[in-house]
């Protein structure tokens, strides 16, 4: 026998250490932290749907009588909600116009950004960062005046449109600053043996690139969305008639008005504001993921 | 079919020439190569020709035509990328229909010219796949019958070869002459391969930091290099180059021995140079005996490569000269031998300048 330069057995001891020491980082990294974040959902839903919840998410019998603001319109002491479907019309409207909005911008300034050589190309690209450092907040005092200036202050479906243009307009820069991101990783020669084949640089950007860069578009699209759909802070400044509040102001004045919360119905009509999220996240996990430009390689 | 013609073509990317001053005229039906290292300004120049790049100076002709201002799609102009650039969302088969279908072709048109085009590459039976089911030398075809489906005026080539593996290569050499001389397509082929160029062109164009260098048939450009560049790039292994000091009309003191030409170089043409590169290739380098010999060397490296060997040999301090010898000699590192040089086979370049040294050797000497 010749001597053994390997020792099967403490190779294979520390293996399952590695994986060992492995799972525990995960446990405390990943698993703990999601814990509390967890037991959230899980309370939110056992509101949701039961008559009485012990210790915050223990259920107690089942019941839909949370929900009946689908079907019938909210009473609470004096205050009258507004009935919930155009409500959460007004919130789709905000949401789609915004995503619109922003990828079409997005789309042309990110491909410009990208593509075309122009002066202060670099410092433009700076901005667009530096822009979007700051919060919409510190916009509100400004736009509240430019709004009661042009006449758009509290003018129903107006202003509704009016909030969501200037979500649009917060948002697209860093969509352009995404999409640029996209666009950079087709190659030239694609573009380039598009104009040899026959087209001018419009017809090569929406018949060769466009489809290349899709992915980017829905990522772009899904954020903007989701952001549209946020949108709080001007939505309740600006628009005063109940009859135009997005989603996010009705579930703030559920809470905001009375000493008296009725904890189930803002659980249901919470869980009933998130589930565009939670089905566009589990829609378009994949797409975000996906990403397949670059070309393709021998 | 048209003859291009570049007049005194530069493009500049901010400070850097890219391309400077380059004048050519390419026959109709004339396959010619632009030969040159990596940065040279050849695939700048094919883009100026595609229409993609404008020159900043000089103008381009078709035929008679200006074609300097008019955009790539106007040109009738065929590419072949070297990355293929095939559009990857499209089938095969649109990828090839795609430049009919911008000139707006009736369908049935179409179908049949992308069948015929895709029958000659031999890839019809692969027209409903995606470029990524593809392997190398199958994408390239497709981006061949691409750029021939539209009938061009003008084949462009950029480094269509160099993603394929060796034996693939070689194949397509022939194939891609055989098709370029069958459809008498004009054709300007990029390449940092000699061989390709070599063996593929009519005439090759060799560049280098964005100036032409020599133009001229492979032959030409083999045995008569204009320059030290063009001597050192082509040829494998290179031309060896020994500097050298004139010592009178006839005779030169270089590296590691004296050279005396009998009188057949015209004097007068080498006492206006003071020192010049003797330039030799590997091949025109015979080892002899001592008595027969102009240079004596030590070996420091032998490496076959087949059909011959190839021997890494010093002249004097650090200066060393590879020769070809038959894999039938028994050398080793640390041998001295004897070199005799071809007489006809010897070049001449100013050292100064690098320009080749043209002189004329009398008949009916030794």
């Amino acid at each position: 026998m010749s001597k053994k330069y390997i020792d099967i057995k403490k190779i294979k001891k520390r293996i399952l250490l590695e994986k060992i020491a492995k799972a525990l980082i995960v446990l405390f990294v990943a698993v703990i932290p999601s814990i509390p974040i967890w037991l959230m959902y899980l309370g939110l839903i056992a509101q949701a749907f039961s008559s009485k919840v012990t210790l915050g998410i223990i259920p107690n019998g089942f019941t839909l009588k949370n929900w009946r603001f689908l079907w019938s319109t909210i009473q609470m002491g004096l205050k009258k909600y507004p009935n919930i479907w155009p409500i959460t019309i007004n919130s789709l409207y905000l949401a789609l116009g915004t995503a619109l909005l922003v990828t079409f911008v997005a789309g042309l300034a990110g491909y410009a950004l990208s593509r075309m050589e122009f002066r202060g190309r670099t410092k433009m690209m700076e901005f667009i960062l530096a822009l979007h450092a700051f919060p919409s907040i510190v916009l509100l005092i400004a736009l509240f005046v430019l709004l009661n200036k042009l006449g758009l202050y509290g003018r129903g479906f107006i202003t509704l449109t009016g909030v969501m243009i200037t979500k649009a307009a917060l948002e697209a820069p860093m969509g352009a600053w995404i999409m640029k991101g996209f666009f950079d990783n087709v190659p030239w020669d694609i573009e380039w043996a598009a104009l040899v084949d026959g087209c001018n640089r419009l017809t090569a950007w929406r018949k060769v690139i466009l489809p290349l860069v899709l992915p980017g578009f829905a990522a772009v699209a899904v954020f903007a969305f989701l952001a549209g759909w946020a949108e709080f802070i001007m939505a309740f400044t600006f628009i005063r008639e109940d009859r135009w509040w997005p989603l996010s102001v009705m579930i703030y004045h559920v809470i905001g008005e009375y000493k008296f919360v009725d904890w189930g119905f803002l659980a249901a009509l919470s869980l009933f504001y998130a589930l565009p999220t939670i089905i566009f996240f589990v829609f378009s996990q994949k797409l975000l993921l996906r990403i397949y430009v670059g070309g393709v390689k021998g | 079919m048209v003859s291009v013609k570049l007049d005194k073509v530069s493009k500049y990317f901010g400070k850097v020439k890219a391309v400077d001053d380059v004048t050519l005229y390419i026959r109709d039906g004339e396959f010619v190569t632009l030969l040159g290292p990596s940065g040279c300004g050849k695939t700048t120049t094919l883009l100026m020709i595609a229409g993609i790049y404008k020159p900043t100076k000089g103008r381009i002709y078709f035929d008679d035509i200006d074609v300097t201002d008019i955009p790539p799609k106007d040109r009738n102009v065929g590419m072949v990328f070297q990355s293929y650039a095939l559009y990857p969302h499209m089938t095969v088969y649109n990828n090839i229909a795609f430049p009919l279908k911008l000139k707006k072709l009736p369908k049935n048109e179409i179908d049949k010219k992308v069948r015929e085009v895709a029958k000659l590459l031999k890839i019809d039976h692969l027209l409903d796949r995606k470029p990524s089911q593809l392997s190398g030398g199958q994408q390239q075809r497709v981006a061949l019958a691409r750029a021939l489906v539209k009938e061009p005026d003008v084949l462009l080539l950029d480094e269509p070869l160099s993603n394929l593996d060796a034996l693939l290569r070689v194949y397509m050499r022939a194939e891609l002459k055989r098709l370029q001389k069958t459809l008498g397509i004009t054709a300007i082929y990029v390449t940092h391969d000699q061989i390709e160029a070599l063996s593929m062109s009519d005439r090759i164009v060799v560049m280098n930091n964005g100036r032409i260098q020599q133009t001229g048939t492979p032959d030409e450009i083999y045995s008569k290099p204009s320059n030290t560049f063009v001597a050192s790039f082509i040829g494998t292994p290179p031309m060896n180059l020994i500097p050298c000091r004139v010592i009178d009309g006839k005779t030169l003191e270089c590296l590691g021995f004296k050279y005396v030409f009998k009188d057949e170089i015209a004097e007068k043409i080498l006492n206006e140079h003071k020192e010049v590169y003797f330039g030799i290739r590997p091949e025109d380098i015979v080892i002899t005996n001592k008595d027969n010999g102009d240079a004596e060397a030590t070996i420091l490296v032998v490496e076959p490569i087949g059909k011959d060997l190839v021997i890494t040999i010093q002249l004097e301090e650090e200066h060393t000269i590879k020769i070809l010898a038959p894999p039938s000699i028994n050398l080793k590192p640390g041998d001295k031998i004897y070199l005799k040089f071809k007489k006809e086979k010897i070049h001449l370049f100013d050292k100064k300048t690098g320009q080749r040294i043209e002189y004329i050797i009398k008949k009916g000497e030794e």
